[in-house]
């Protein structure tokens, strides 16, 4: 029964969606009796669909195995964790997990959206409803999560074990609210060409919610990076995955609107680039749903090999992209100029940002289909890897992070050249300083981790420049929100750096007693001994690591045997230090009784991380901020 | 600067950012993207050494050995037609083993030996990259 409900509140949830467009379309053309039902429509939607993927979870926490997705993807030894992260560890269970997060997106911009005027916003809502019908009609008719298989199968088939990690009970649900918010300035965008209304006030509203979801796009591709380094167990933490591109270029697009918006919100610059910004950011979230959800590429992330799912989703693709592109053709022309300014001054700056931050997402995107369209062009196989990725996108985004630490040393409107030379100067003599210091200790290094470590230590006293002779106490919030997001950079193109140019590997066969020195480590192969968990079976490793006189460490990597589904991983053993991270791997045994060892030493890698988590909660500082001014104004917006 | 032309500027700039970074791109790409080969095309193609290669196939029965060093091991990458003898030095994946499908990233040394820097194993019993199931399947069709 519990199955059926569920289908049949994804049923309702599309009916409603239906009535919340039709409703919403009548209401901005004049039908004053149905503005009132839009916004409790929209939230009875969000609720059944919310009620949707609550059943399914219940089903998987159970394992109701007469339910074709359970048993396909769940068993009843898994841990409780795993059961109920298995319900979004699978194709359907992630579809509704976005088709309940837009749901939700929207039914909070009816709930709480006021300073929307309130065409615009009841446009927005139709936007929202929209983007839902296409994507319940993609899991109605072609990715049922709640379909039975008679008879009900004894035993589940279980979870893919490379994700059976509490990654996945965090990872997915953070990504996908980020990826799915962004809908909402998608349908702002799309409220705003309707009803042509386009200025800072309409700037200031959509501001909150771009950056909430950009704050849980940043936290998702952070922990989904420190997810892929430990698991995977291949020393690095960013492969350049069409998956993980897939997340990255929402995340880039959200960067410049962020960035844009504020130009919008203060200065009434940049109306319609910001709007197609909007539009684009939301676009390289349906792609990267397209990319990761219709089976064309090979990773963990493809869970479903079916062409009729990618081309549903590829005609949902063309359709809302090249409607909301054509609505934006056709209106833009219409949007008055905004406010003009000087070629250096704040706004200049942000443009700046905004067209390095998009010849990036170029790049990427072009590396990420290229593959793609080839294929399909010409039949020859081909793939892009790091090597392109790192050379075409590098370079500019080193100019970025030196046009970051200027820009919020600029002044809005217009600037001029001596007083800004002045403020930048300290930073660039940090930056000359830090590049001839380690250049010097390290002669060999690349010319990329150079400059970036260079350019880190520069953009480390730029970004809390802001700061300056300010009553710290009086400070609003947004600006520690900005100081901070942008400290993160710098502390994390630090670590990157870092990890990219001082890294020692060590890669040996070892008997059982040897030791291995490891940067500052030596490293001595104790034992290796069998070992077992809940669902699965393992060979231990056990290293004694240390550091000069220091403690012993201990470390156990291990090479697991899942039995359901029979699949062996292997499972790295970290130890954090304060400057830096020793990361072990146990392989196979030779033939002669040797075990192969594969040992990093990665000093300040931790820092990548830190970095991502310090922007996260500057965009947190910052939308609290935002949030707390906009209360303490008066609400002459609300009806 | 009047009003229209400040837009017009800017977006010359966009479309000029664009371009640039496009022409960057493809520019990369030609040097750096590394085409699929099965063994079976390897055999036909003139490949240069040095060039970077993405070797899928099966792990041919009875080629697999280890090296005395204890971390390096030789292989042949087969598609049933055609193999290639390849080198690799590192951990290989868990269900890396003879008989199961495989792609190597790597180059062709100029003495023509095939080195892999990465190897990429199917990645559960029920799965089997594209590639690899494309690439026994050409083969397969081939033969008959």
């Amino acid at each position: 029964m519990i199955a059926e409900a569920g289908l049949g509140a994804l049923w309702l949830g599309a009916a409603l969606c239906a009535l919340q467009l039709v409703a919403a379309v009548l209401a901005v053309r004049g039908d004053a009796q149905l503005t009132t039902i839009v916004r409790p429509v929209a939230v009875a939607q969000a609720a059944l669909t919310a009620l949707a993927f609550g059943l399914l979870i219940w089903l998987f926490v159970r394992v109701d195995l007469s339910v074709a997705l359970v048993f396909e993807n769940d068993h009843s030894e898994k841990p409780f964790l795993y059961r109920f992260a298995a319900t979004w560890g699978n194709h359907e269970g992630s579809m509704l997990m976005w088709v309940a997060i837009l749901g939700v997106a929207g039914a909070a911009v009816a709930l709480f959206e006021r300073k929307l005027e309130e065409r615009t916003l009841l446009a927005t809502l139709g936007g929202q409803a929209v983007i839902g019908l296409g994507f319940y009609a993609f899991l109605l008719f072609a990715s049922n999560p709640f379909a039975r298989i008679y008879p009900a199968p004894p035993e589940g088939r279980g979870l893919n074990p490379l994700l059976q990690d509490p990654g996945l009970a965090f990872h997915p649900p953070t990504l996908y609210i980020g990826y799915v918010g962004l809908s909402v300035a998608f349908s702002f965008a799309i409220g705003a060409l309707v009803t042509r209304d386009v200025g800072p006030a309409f700037a200031r509203a959509m501001r909150p919610w771009v950056l909430g979801a950009w704050i849980f796009l940043t936290l998702g591709i952070t922990a989904g990076s420190y997810w892929a380094y430990y698991e995977l167990g291949w020393g690095g933490w960013w492969f350049w995955d069409p998956v993980e591109n897939a997340s990255l270029m929402p995340w880039l697009a959200a960067t410049a609107l962020l960035h844009s918006v504020t130009v919008l919100a203060t200065r009434d610059g940049l109306r319609a680039w910001t709007l197609m910004l909007a539009v684009i950011a939301f676009s390289m979230s349906m792609v990267g749903t397209f990319l990761v959800r219709s089976g064309i590429l090979t990773s963990v992330h493809a869970f479903a090999v079916d062409p009729r799912r990618g081309t549903f989703l590829l005609a949902l693709l063309f359709v809302y992209i090249g409607g909301a592109l054509a609505l934006f053709g056709a209106r833009v022309g219409t949007v008055r100029e905004g406010a003009r300014f000087d070629p250096l001054s704040r706004e200049a700056g942000l443009v700046a940002n905004n067209l390095l931050l998009s010849a990036i997402l170029g790049i990427v995107l072009v590396g990420t289909l290229y593959p793609l369209i080839v294929e399909a062009a010409t039949d020859t196989k081909l793939s892009v890897g790091p090597p392109y990725f790192n050379a075409a996108a590098g370079p500019l985004a080193l100019i970025l992070v030196a046009v970051l630490a200027a820009g919020p040393l600029l002044r809005w409107r217009r600037d001029h050249m001596l007083p800004l030379l002045k403020r930048i100067a300290p930073a660039a003599v940090v930056a000359l300083v830090v590049l001839v210091a380690v250049k010097l200790a390290a002669p060999s290094i690349h010319i990329l981790s150079l400059l970036g470590l260079a350019l880190a230590g520069g953009l480390a006293l730029a970004s809390v420049a802001p700061l300056w002779q300010r009553n710290l106490r009086r400070t609003p919030l947004f600006i520690w929100g900005m100081v901070v997001a942008h400290l993160g950079v710098a502390v994390s193109l630090a670590g990157m750096a870092c990890d990219s140019s001082f890294t020692v590997e060590k890669l040996v066969a070892a008997r059982v007693g040897e030791t291995v020195a490891v940067g500052p480590y030596s490293i001595t192969l104790d034992a290796v001994e069998p070992t077992f968990g809940e669902n699965w079976q393992a060979l231990q490793a056990t290293l004694l690591a240390r550091r000069g006189e220091g403690n012993v460490l201990k470390l156990s990597p291990q090479a697991r045997s899942y039995w359901a589904p029979p699949t062996e991983t292997s499972e790295t053993a970290i130890h954090t230090a304060l400057d830096g991270q020793l990361y072990t791997v146990l392989g196979k045994e030779g033939a002669d009784g040797r075990w192969q060892l594969r040992l990093w030493w990665k000093p300040f890698v931790t820092l990548i991380w830190a970095g991502g988590a310090l922007i996260a909660i500057g965009g947190t500082l910052a939308l609290i901020g935002r949030l707390w001014r906009a209360r303490r104004r008066p609400r002459e917006l609300w009806l | 600067m009047k009003p229209r032309n400040q837009r017009l500027t800017l977006a010359l700039l966009a479309v000029g950012a664009v371009i640039a970074a496009a022409l960057l791109a493809l520019s990369a790409l030609k040097d750096q993207a590394a085409y699929f080969y099965t063994p079976s095309d390897v055999a036909k193609a003139h490949l240069q050494s040095g060039a970077a290669v993405r070797l899928g196939g099966m792990v041919e029965k009875g080629s697999l050995k280890r090296l005395p060093d204890g971390i390096s091991i030789t292989f042949a990458v087969t598609d049933n037609a055609a193999s290639v003898p390849v080198r690799f030095k590192g951990i290989v994946p868990a269900l890396f083993r003879e008989g199961s499908g495989v792609v190597a990233d790597g180059r062709f040394e100029p003495g023509g030996q095939f080195v892999a820097e990465t190897i990429l194993a199917k990645h559960d019993e029920r799965y089997m990259p594209p590639e690899i199931a494309g690439a026994m399947h050409k083969s397969e069709s081939l033969k008959k």
